[in-house]
């Protein structure tokens, strides 16, 4: 294991995946000069030079676009948003045209792409930049979805939606980038897509929680344990498709669940996850299911009212004490 | 087919002496379109007074030619078709432009924020594409070929007639847009390109550009039945024509979004190292989108090997073109991105042959992209249920006559190459091959309800929720 930053993890990936397959490039705004705008790709224009590094102007639709035209082409190309913010006005390309060409050419064209970037609320940036899209995106049939939340999962994932025939939006976070823990040094290190990580082991009740949530519910998890609960934590990691295996399993267990996501709550992964296990596991379920999302507003700017707005392991502890009728 | 590469230059020379001399570097700008426009050395280009006057060399590639003879040390030479910031050196973020390589710090501008004593002036050139311009044997058509274009055309627009028949007796379903009246711009290109290695991509009235891709029209009628032997084995349509084979990557119906996919081909060409290329088709009406900004900039900074080709086809669903655009002279668009930039007659195929061939093999095989504009006239509304009463009185009779199957008939019979009961015969296999096509698509299967999850994603046992 080495202790590696978020950021050098998904280099690592990146850089190991470039090696390995030289149909690989990376372009997107301030990739190769600058090193990336959080210096998720620093020192890859060295390695592989311009041909596989490509700076882009400020044009999402137009450099989404030309991956996913390079990706029917034969290329594998890896689409750098400086955030997730910023794909929406690429939005067509990510929705309308990179997962449908396989089914509308029935079969004759894939799209290997990965659009990667950070997704989600990063301190006081305002309504426009702090959109979670993970529920958006998983709303489109053809495109996977994934969300690591520690940076093993985010070098072994990242690895497996390069090498993914279909498209993958891989959603990352600027608050995590600078987060160091262990990451595997094993060779040819991949996690498969659509598998749950159970981060927690735990009797009482079932939190899952994906990318910064999940950090929310570990702490949450510590907090309930000293109040004699525990706490099963699952980290989902794929949005889409979801292990609802895992969570299942792990809810029939406990026969509670609490869900964070940090994303607006009307028709959220939440929501999702929500639906799913009362379809599935609603005779195990002891209590409501309870979620913990931001409000049903915009994001807002001031120190306070962003406090609000975020989840926390307060209101997480909070939710669990009331689907253990603890309070 | 006629793959001929040398294309006679249609404005044949304002400069034909041929210099002898050691030759232009092989990676001089536009130096095959200068050898075309009679300039073989350096020594010679240096005398051009002026260089947009050389056939073939638009004010963007004088400025390009400039700059290259200006880092040579030879900056005297004439011919400036601009001034002022227009001449600074451009730099692309891809490596075969050395520019950023060139400083160790990185990036640098290199555009003066000297503003020059003005006004600034440029003096701008589009080269043309008349009909009746052109003749077979110049573009290297032998007799038979010719009758194949035809052949081609002709299927295009039974095949379409017979399309507004079948939707009538509900044999086709959804939108469907027919090409009738713009047959000479899909057969005059694709007889332009080495199909099967350079790709094209076109927007939702893809029918005819798939059939003169040498598409199956059983394949392509059983498609708009919804059968499942369909192109797209009954689950792309009318409008999402494909066949990988023949890099024909797509008929797309968001209009406009499929021109930064063109750039991404061409891209993965150009990346790969072939000498393919991509044409890039789209209507008049696409060029409002952003998408088309963003995939010619993005074309024009990594320098790919695409021609964008606007099918001005005069109505964007039912907004003239002249209601439509600040600037209605389309080709022109091009010129903001330093395209050398064209305007062909699209009702005539050696015209768009002629136009097509000069932009693939001059441009864009020389990692020049650039722009054509093809004028044409669909003469069905927008869609099958569109009676078209926006046109003016008289204006579609006066656009009929200028026929493109017409004109290539009266051509043929004209020129000899065949007789009436030779077209005629043409005429009937063509219809004979569409009623093929119908009764197949009649016979086929529809697609079986599994095949609704079928290719939505490679993984095949991807777990889709009920």
């Amino acid at each position: 294991m080495a202790t590696l930053q978020f950021r050098e993890a998904l280099r690592e990936a990146m850089t190991e995946e470039m090696e390995r397959d030289d149909d690989i490039f990376l372009i997107g705004e301030e990739v190769a000069e600058y090193d990336g705008a959080y210096k998720v790709s620093k020192g890859m224009l060295d390695q592989f030079g311009h041909d596989r590094v490509i700076d882009s102007p400020i044009s999402e639709l137009g450099f989404a676009g030309l991956g996913i035209g390079a990706a029917m082409n034969g290329l594998r190309p890896i689409v750098e948003f400086m955030t997730f913010n910023f794909s929406f006005v690429a939005f067509d390309q990510v929705i309308n045209n990179a997962p449908n060409m396989r089914y509308m050419s029935g079969g004759q064209f894939e799209v290997p792409i990965v659009f990667r970037g950070p997704n989600g609320a990063a301190g006081q940036l305002g309504a426009t930049h702090s959109n979670s899209t993970e529920a958006l995106y998983s709303n489109f049939p053809g495109l996977k979805v994934v969300s690591p939340s520690i940076p093993d999962d985010g070098k072994g994932l990242l690895k497996t939606a390069i090498r993914d025939d279909d498209p993958v939006v891989f959603l990352e976070s600027e608050l995590m980038y600078g987060l160091k823990d262990e990451v595997s040094e094993a060779d040819d290190y991949t996690i498969p897509i659509g598998e749950a990580r159970v981060a927690r082991e735990g009797e009482d009740v079932t939190i899952v929680a994906h990318s910064k949530s999940y950090h929310i519910a570990m702490d949450a998890a510590e907090q309930l344990e000293a109040k004699g609960y525990e706490a099963e934590v699952i980290d989902p990691r794929t949005i889409k498709p979801l292990d609802m295996e895992t969570i299942v399993e792990s809810v029939v267990k406990t026969n509670r669940l609490v869900v964070i996501d940090e994303s607006n709550p009307f028709a959220s992964v939440a929501s999702e996850v929500t639906h799913q296990v009362q379809d599935r596991a609603f005779d195990y379920l002891d209590a409501p299911i309870l979620r913990v999302t931001a409000p049903d507003t915009p994001a807002p700017y001031a120190p306070n009212l962003m406090d609000a707005y975020m989840p926390g392991a307060d209101e997480t502890v909070d939710k669990c004490l009331r689907v253990l009728y603890a309070q | 087919m006629a793959a001929d590469t040398s294309a006679p230059d249609p404005d044949s020379g304002s400069n034909g002496s041929l210099h002898e001399g050691p030759g232009l570097p092989d990676d001089f700008p536009h130096a095959a379109r200068l050898e075309q426009a009679g300039v073989t050395s350096l020594e010679h280009l240096r005398e051009v007074e002026s260089l947009e006057e050389l056939t073939g060399i638009g004010p963007a590639y004088a400025n390009d030619i400039e700059r290259a003879l200006e880092e040579l040390g030879e900056s005297e030479g004439g011919g400036t078709t601009s001034t002022g910031e227009t001449t600074e050196k451009r730099s692309s973020p891809l490596s075969s432009n050395g520019a950023s390589e060139d400083s160790a710090e990185g990036p640098a501008t290199h555009q003066s924020i000297d503003i020059p004593e003005g006004p600034i002036k440029e003096t701008l050139s589009f080269e043309t594409y008349p009909a009746d311009r052109y003749k077979h044997d110049e573009l290297g058509f032998e007799a038979d070929e010719v009758l194949d274009l035809l052949s081609n055309m002709l299927l295009q627009r039974r095949f379409e007639n017979r399309c507004r028949q079948m939707y009538q007796r509900q044999k086709i379903s959804g939108f469907l847009h027919l090409y009738i009246g713009q047959e000479a711009v899909s057969t005059g290109s694709v007889n332009a390109i080495n199909l099967g290695d350079d790709s094209i991509i076109t927007a939702y009235r893809d029918h005819g550009m798939g059939l003169a891709m040498g598409m199956d029209p059983e394949a392509c009628m059983a498609e708009l039945f919804g059968k499942a032997t369909g192109c797209s084995k009954g689950k792309g349509g009318s409008m999402h024509f494909f066949d990988a084979e023949r890099k024909m990557m797509g008929g797309h119906a968001i209009v406009g979004a499929h021109l930064p996919l063109g750039a991404g081909i061409a891209f993965a060409e150009k990346f790969k190292g072939t000498d393919n290329v991509c044409l890039c088709f789209f209507g008049d009406g696409a060029m409002h989108q952003g998408a088309f900004r963003e995939a010619c900039n993005l074309a024009g900074i990594y320098e790919l090997p695409i021609v964008f080709v606007c099918e001005n086809n005069q109505y964007a669903m039912g907004t003239a073109v002249d209601r439509a655009f600040s600037k209605p002279d389309l080709y022109k668009h091009g010129y903001n991105f330093d395209f050398p930039c064209s305007l062909a007659s699209g009702m005539d195929v050696f015209s768009v042959n002629q136009a097509v061939r000069d932009h693939v093999e001059t441009y864009a095989r020389q990692d020049q992209p650039s722009m054509l504009e093809v004028r044409t006239y669909r003469y069905q509304g927008h869609s099958i249920t569109d009676p078209a009463e926006y046109r003016a009185e008289g204006e579609l009779d006066q656009r009929q006559s200028e026929d493109a199957i017409n004109r290539l008939q009266d051509y043929i019979l004209t020129h000899d190459l065949a007789t009436e009961a030779d077209i005629e015969e043409i005429d009937e296999e063509a219809k004979q091959r569409v009623k093929n096509a119908i009764d197949a698509a009649n016979d086929a299967p529809f697609p079986d309800e599994s095949a609704l999850y079928d290719d939505v994603y490679t993984q095949e046992d991807y777990p889709f929720i009920a």
